[in-house]
């Protein structure tokens, strides 16, 4: 039975309690990122993820028990209840990153350096499933792009490659082959220095959960959440988009660049629309998941049909 | 010959006490996870993405139904209590309630009755038109199940009929392959589970064949 009662903890106590920005504040932070440019566009960039594009859908912040409780995390198991219910012997800490490749500051670096040097934002995102469900969540973490800025990629980089910790002894999902471990992510550079690209250390105001992908997962909102790979072990710099987990499991299916688009269907589903966690009903869903206006210019005379 | 089919069709053992106590239990049982689904929805205790967690719940209901029916024959055969198949039919109606649910929670709730959406699933993705297929296998089986239905076909022709539940304990298999991501795990335990019941039915039906008496 996949059905769960849901009488503990009572929802009162879960309620999130978050301090979110407000605009002026925000737009404060926006003209403090020196590196680049404050042009309209990016406080657009940004204030779109603060105030999810399509509010006139009604897009509220969905509840935490829903977006905590029904995940797609195979390295706990292939059921949506799996990984809260295989996750929480994992341990997060200590944790470190590898920065590797193409870059001139590689080596291994503790999660807490690693984080240190950035300013920790609080961005509410839509956040799309390939499987034609959604939410909307409040994430707490630092722009990938200051990530990549530090590690100063070398000309010759023009993709990242991100890896999951391999641990089958903590994570049991990992005992069996259903996917190739490890999971395996990757961006185009241009794609990972986007302002809405996210590493998130934390969510609903606390500290990530396990099943969400503690310590460090990746959020590019414009894109299926598979391509949100989590608990981040490596990231490396290469000239070449790397062969993801998804494209291995199956090509036809899940594609390198993996964008929202209504238009492409899935090929046992449609991608038109789809239908936030808790509803019933449908609701549109839209070009890069919303994101059009910060992303679109990337993506420019792609054949999208093709490059799904 | 067929005369005497159907006399046994129509005679129909009502079965000694132990099945008759027992198959109310057996009803409930069965249909209490309807119940909970259906109180699950209502008092929104259905975390993550509802309609999908019905559609998953139902298609394993009527996977899980249709296993129990064809169960009952090997298991009287092997136990000699004749009274199981007083079941049968209740059982194969259970498939066809779970699987009705399933496909009507498909193209009502999921596909939200865009019959544009409904025609292209039906005819572009496969692991729906086998699943279509399944479903409309089990239409004339739940249609003849009652005795009077049974009688007005005759036996043989009846039981040649009701042979279908195999080809759809492969088609709805397959339907349920088809459907999952990437983890078969579940598909294939299915899989061998029906062949080890459609196996013992195949080693008795040679047996049956070779055996100078049953001619």
């Amino acid at each position: 039975m996949l059905i769960r009662n849901r009488i503990e903890p009572p929802s009162s106590e879960i309620t999130p309690e978050i301090d979110y920005l407000n605009r002026r504040q925000f737009l404060g932070v926006v003209g403090s990122i020196g590196a680049i440019s404050a042009t309209g566009a990016l406080a657009e960039a940004v204030l779109g993820g603060l105030h999810p594009v399509g509010a006139q859908q009604g897009d509220e912040v969905t509840d935490e028990e829903k977006v905590t409780s029904y995940n797609n995390y195979y390295e706990f198991g292939t059921d949506k209840e799996d990984p809260k219910a295989n996750s929480q012997q994992f341990r997060p800490r200590p944790w470190s990153v590898k920065i590797e490749g193409m870059a001139k500051k590689t080596g291994d670096m503790p999660l807490d350096d690693f984080l240190k040097p950035s300013r920790v934002e609080d961005r509410t995102y839509r956040f799309r499933c390939v499987e034609a469900w959604s939410a909307v969540i409040p994430w707490r973490g630092i722009p990938l792009a200051d990530v990549i800025r530090r590690a100063d990629p070398l000309p010759s980089a023009k993709y990242i490659e991100l890896t999951t910790l391999y641990d089958p002894a903590q994570m049991p999902g990992q005992r069996r082959a259903t996917i190739q471990w490890p999971y395996i992510e990757g961006l185009r550079l241009d794609e990972a220095l986007n302002p809405l690209a996210f590493l998130a250390t934390g969510m609903y105001g606390k500290t990530m959960r396990n099943q969400n992908g503690a310590p460090l997962r990746l959020v590019v909102p414009w894109k299926y959440g598979f391509k949100n790979i989590k608990a981040i072990v490596k990231i490396k710099f290469t000239d070449r988009p790397a062969n993801t987990t998804w494209m291995k499991a199956a090509a036809d299916e899940y594609g390198f660049y993996a964008n929202v688009n209504p238009t492409v269907d899935h090929p046992r589903w449609s991608q038109a629309r789809e239908r936030k966690l808790g509803d019933i009903l449908r609701t549109p869903t839209l070009m890069f998941n919303g994101y059009e206006t910060q992303v679109a210019s990337m993506y420019s005379g792609m054949d999208l049909r093709r490059n799904f | 010959m067929t005369s005497a089919v159907a006399t046994r069709v129509r005679a129909r053992p009502k079965g000694p006490r132990i099945g008759r106590v027992l198959k109310p239990v057996v009803f409930v049982i069965l249909l209490a996870p309807a119940v909970w689904l259906v109180f699950a929805l209502v008092t929104d205790r259905i975390d993550g993405d509802v309609v999908k967690i019905l559609e998953i719940n139902t298609g394993e209901l009527a996977l899980r139904s249709l296993m129990y029916t064809l169960a009952i024959s090997p298991l009287r055969q092997i136990t000699g209590w004749a009274w199981l198949a007083t079941w049968r039919r209740m059982l194969g109606l259970f498939v066809f309630f779970y699987a009705t649910m399933h496909m009507l929670i498909y193209f009502g709730l999921d596909l939200e009755l865009r019959f544009g959406e409904i025609w292209t699933s039906i005819v572009k993705r496969p692991y729906i038109t086998i699943g279509m297929l399944s479903w409309l296998i089990l239409v004339p089986l739940a249609i003849t199940s009652p005795n009077a239905m049974a009688k007005k076909l005759g036996g043989v022709k009846w039981k040649r009929l009701h042979q279908l539940t195999y080809v759809v304990a492969v088609t709805a298999t397959t339907h349920y392959l088809w459907a999952v991501k990437k983890d078969t795990f579940w598909p294939v335990v299915y899989f061998g589970l029906f062949a080890v019941l459609l196996g013992l039915r195949a080693v008795r039906w040679r047996r049956g064949r070779s055996l100078p008496h049953a001619a």
